[in-house]
């Protein structure tokens, strides 16, 4: 049995841990150097992973940018603003479906499965393709092999959604530590413990979320008050009001309905958000697009813009009242607002910000950046190297169980700091039953029909008793990432009583495991796309160099038999060429290569010739 | 009492074995586990302090390159920590956490029966409350009348808490906690009856 002084084994360095911030947008990783987190640029210099995933038809898989200029001409096999159906089921999304161009496949009814190019793909495989690009990022940075990390989430992420990014990260082949709250995060990294007492505010509004933390601050302790939110508001909403208005007028225009043309909305898609991200810092700009040849232009102010945005903008104080009101605060209370998510730039946003909680807020750090700073400060924590910090989270859904007529009894109230718990008694209604079926679910509404279910857990092999007799307590553990673990326990005999899961949305353990072979076979695609590209390059130099010693005299000096076997070893490399192997392009250029060793010969005779006599040939 | 589970030694109620330091199954007793008497009144101040100092140590977050006992166990400790937390510092929830464990029945059905001494108040409640909900804003003022009632009610039963919270601390009386009860179950009444009326005038 080992001591608890654990011997360090010395030599082995302990392996560092990333902070990733997964984005609706865009998605991010940053490091803990030093002395403060750093954020890790891609190998295009890019800190900014844009949340684009694309599949060519060979299997070749882009990520970020690449994907995201494929979006425009290969809008079928591209995708983009995955998170927003992360554990979610098919009749949650439907408002998502009519405004993002995701392809459903059939059979989707439990899990999500999305159609990109000939793959079919649930949105935690596709979120695990941009982490394994982040995790690639990373270790060609650091120069070590990356295998642990922090995730955040949006806070107001129910169970299913965390659960549904755990798996992204498995599948991505990284072991997640912890899933951290994006505000939670977002004060970390703005180093707000140094004014070791107070009472922060955190408004997060990114691409497709939008939370608010209150956050008490008590000598490098972070102690979420309360966090609401909205999982469905964020920056996209702005755009596709924009894209409605601009998809109208080219109707009127052009008098032609451009919706149903993916390239086209893609184009007024791209200059929609290129015009609200102007407008945060000019008084007027322009929407601009030209499309095979036609021209739309229509300008727009800043004063029609915040007319627009403002039941969006509005839509976000509720929550952070609500917030208030469980923290038990007020708006004079707060000492500092931080602002998170891109969306915060926008000046109409700020200033509804300030008026609420009546304080200057926090822009010093990126709003782009500021949460995978935090990830990376968390997983300093975590890997021991930051002692003097500590973050209290909460859950920010009730937990209940569904009881008799379908009300909820709730079990752990929203808000609380997590890991937090409770048990239940669970007895038998018939004589000799075997099973009891709970069902688990998250939500503040009074009926189970009104809740998010997260779960149906069936305790088996109960011993069989008159009814009423059987005594099981089930006890639901709500863990530090916010996700519920359930044991249960026969009260009569001790003895652990077994429990099966049944996750309503989300996968099983089994077709994690599966999906984890599978982007093995995925990534297997990925690279033999690249050996062919790279035995096609190959092939390409020898056929031009071939090509080439055709106009020299060196060809002259080969026999004709020469030249004939010369010509059918191009013909076949030719043949091979746009087959999909690269094993026979690479056979076919030693092949030719042979035929060419006395040409080759010669020429090189010639050179040296040439060279002696400082003549060109 | 009970042996380490790493290194077999005897333990008392510490949470770190005191010879190997490795972190035990916690109490899932409340009071012990934060080491406080077992009292009604207690100081909420040093709770918390106790809340911060064993958060910053027996986090999960601490343990993550330890053994996954410890890691277990630090989870199961820093649950009983927050759930204690959430209960003790609260009067009522305390309250009702020694009252279920000295065995008294604290279900909601009891607090559903109007108190008698309620009841002619609670009748004008339910009337004007009826008019306003057929769009009688005339009875706002009565509502509003009400509202300031019932408050001053929950506020005179909070200080008679606390002294039953002393007369038990000093005595031990089981009659106590039975005045306990019934005070906590017209408190809860009158909790809802002003959840009610807030609901209906939008505050």
């Amino acid at each position: 049995m080992g001591g608890t002084f654990q011997i360090d084994f010395g030599h082995k360095k302990p392996r560092r841990v990333i902070g990733i911030d997964l984005g609706t947008t865009n998605s991010l990783a940053a490091v803990m150097e030093a002395s403060a987190p750093k954020v890790i640029p891609g190998a295009d210099g890019g800190k900014l992973v844009p949340s684009v995933v694309s599949i060519s038809p060979g299997g070749e898989i882009a990520v970020g940018n690449p994907a995201r200029e494929l979006l425009l001409t290969q809008p079928e096999r591209t995708v983009y603003s995955v998170k927003r159906l992360m554990g979610r089921g098919i009749a949650d999304v439907e408002d998502e479906l009519k405004l993002f161009p995701f392809r459903i496949a059939e059979g989707s009814e439990s899990v999500i499965r999305l159609v990109v190019g000939e793959h079919i793909l649930t949105p935690p495989e596709i979120s695990a393709l941009i982490l394994r690009q982040l995790k690639k990022n990373a270790e060609a940075y650091l120069g070590e092999e990356i295998a642990q990390a922090v995730i955040t989430v949006p806070a107001y992420f129910n169970d299913a959604q965390r659960q549904a990014t755990k798996d992204a990260g498995r599948i991505a082949g990284l072991e997640v530590l912890r899933l951290v709250n994006e505000p939670t995060a977002a004060a970390l990294a703005y180093g707000l413990d140094k004014r070791k007492e107070g009472i922060v505010a955190v408004y997060d509004l990114g691409g497709g979320t939008f939370d608010i933390s209150i956050l008490k601050l008590h000598e490098g302790i972070f102690e979420v008050l309360a966090t609401n939110g909205d999982t469905h508001l964020g920056g996209d909403d702005i755009d596709n009001l924009l894209l409605r208005i601009a998809l109208e007028d080219v109707a009127s225009e052009w008098g032609q309905d451009v919706s149903g043309d993916h390239e086209a909305v893609q184009r007024l898609r791209r200059a929609v958000i290129q015009a609200k991200e102007e407008l945060s810092f000019v008084p007027f700009t322009h929407i601009e697009v030209e499309y095979r040849g036609r021209h739309y232009r229509r300008r727009i102010d800043r004063e029609l813009f915040d007319r627009l945005i403002t039941p969006i903008v509005d839509r976000t104080l509720g929550p952070c009242r609500n917030a208030m009101l469980d923290a038990g605060v007020k708006p004079e209370d707060i000492d500092e607002v931080v602002l998170v998510g891109g969306s915060t730039r926008i000046p109409l946003v700020r200033s509804a910000v300030e008026k609420l909680f009546r304080a200057r807020p926090h822009t010093e750090l990126n709003p782009d950046e500021v949460v995978a700073l935090g990830a990376a400060v968390q997983a300093a924590i975590l890997s021991g190297d930051v002692e003097d910090k500590l973050l209290l989270d909460v859950t920010p859904l009730s937990l209940g169980i569904e009881t008799m007529g379908g009300v909820v009894s709730k079990l752990i109230h929203r808000n609380s700091t997590i890991p937090a718990s409770a048990a239940e008694t669970f007895t038998t209604a018939v004589d000799g039953q075997r099973n009891v079926l709970i069902h688990v679910v998250q939500g503040e509404r009074e009926l189970a029909k009104d809740c998010r279910s997260l779960a149906r857990f069936d305790l088996k092999d109960i011993e069989p008793l008159p009814a009423g007799m059987a005594r099981i307590e089930v006890r639901f553990l709500i863990d530090a990432n916010g996700i519920l673990n359930v044991t249960a326990r026969d009260l009569r005999t001790g003895k652990e009583q077994s429990v099966e899961v049944k996750p309503s949305y989300g996968l099983t353990e089994e077709q994690v495991e599966a999906m984890i072979v599978e982007s093995f076979e995925l990534a297997e695609a990925d690279f033999k796309e690249r050996q062919l590209r790279e035995a096609r390059v190959e092939a390409d130099t020898i056929l031009a160099a071939v090509d080439k010693a055709r106009q020299s005299d060196a060809w002259f000096e080969l026999s004709e038999q020469e030249r004939a076997s010369i010509d059918e070893e191009v013909n076949k490399l030719l043949l091979v060429y746009h087959a999909g192997d690269h094993l026979m392009i690479r056979n076919q250029i030693d092949a030719l290569n042979q035929a060419t060793l006395k040409l080759a010969e010669i020429m090189m005779n010639a050179a040296v010739r040439g060279a002696l006599k400082g003549t060109k040939i | 009492m009970n042996a380490c589970w790493q290194c077999g030694s005897e333990q008392g109620e510490s949470l770190f074995c005191k010879l190997c330091n490795a972190l035990q199954r916690p109490t899932p007793d409340y009071y012990r586990f934060f080491g406080i008497p077992k009292k009604l009144a207690i100081d909420t101040g040093d709770l918390q302090r106790r809340f911060y100092e064993m958060s910053r140590i027996l986090h999960p977050d601490r343990f993550l390159r330890r053994a996954p006992t410890e890691q277990q166990y630090s989870l199961e400790a820093t649950s009983i920590l927050n759930d204690g937390y959430r209960v003790l510092r609260d009067p009522v929830s305390r309250a009702e956490y020694i009252l279920k464990e000295a065995g008294f029945d604290i279900g909601e059905q009891r607090s559903k029966n109007v108190p008698p001494e309620l009841l002619e108040e609670v009748f004008e409640l339910n009337m004007a409350l009826e008019e306003l909900r057929g769009g009688e804003e005339g009875v706002r003022p009565r509502l509003e009348e009400a509202r300031r009632q019932f408050l001053s009610m929950r506020a005179e039963i909070d200080s008679e808490m606390e002294r039953l919270f002393r007369k038990y601390d000093e005595t031990g009386e089981r009659a106590v906690l039975g005045e306990i009860r019934d005070l906590l179950n017209r408190r809860t009444y009158i909790r809802n009856l002003i959840v009610e009326v807030d609901k209906e005038l939008g505050i």
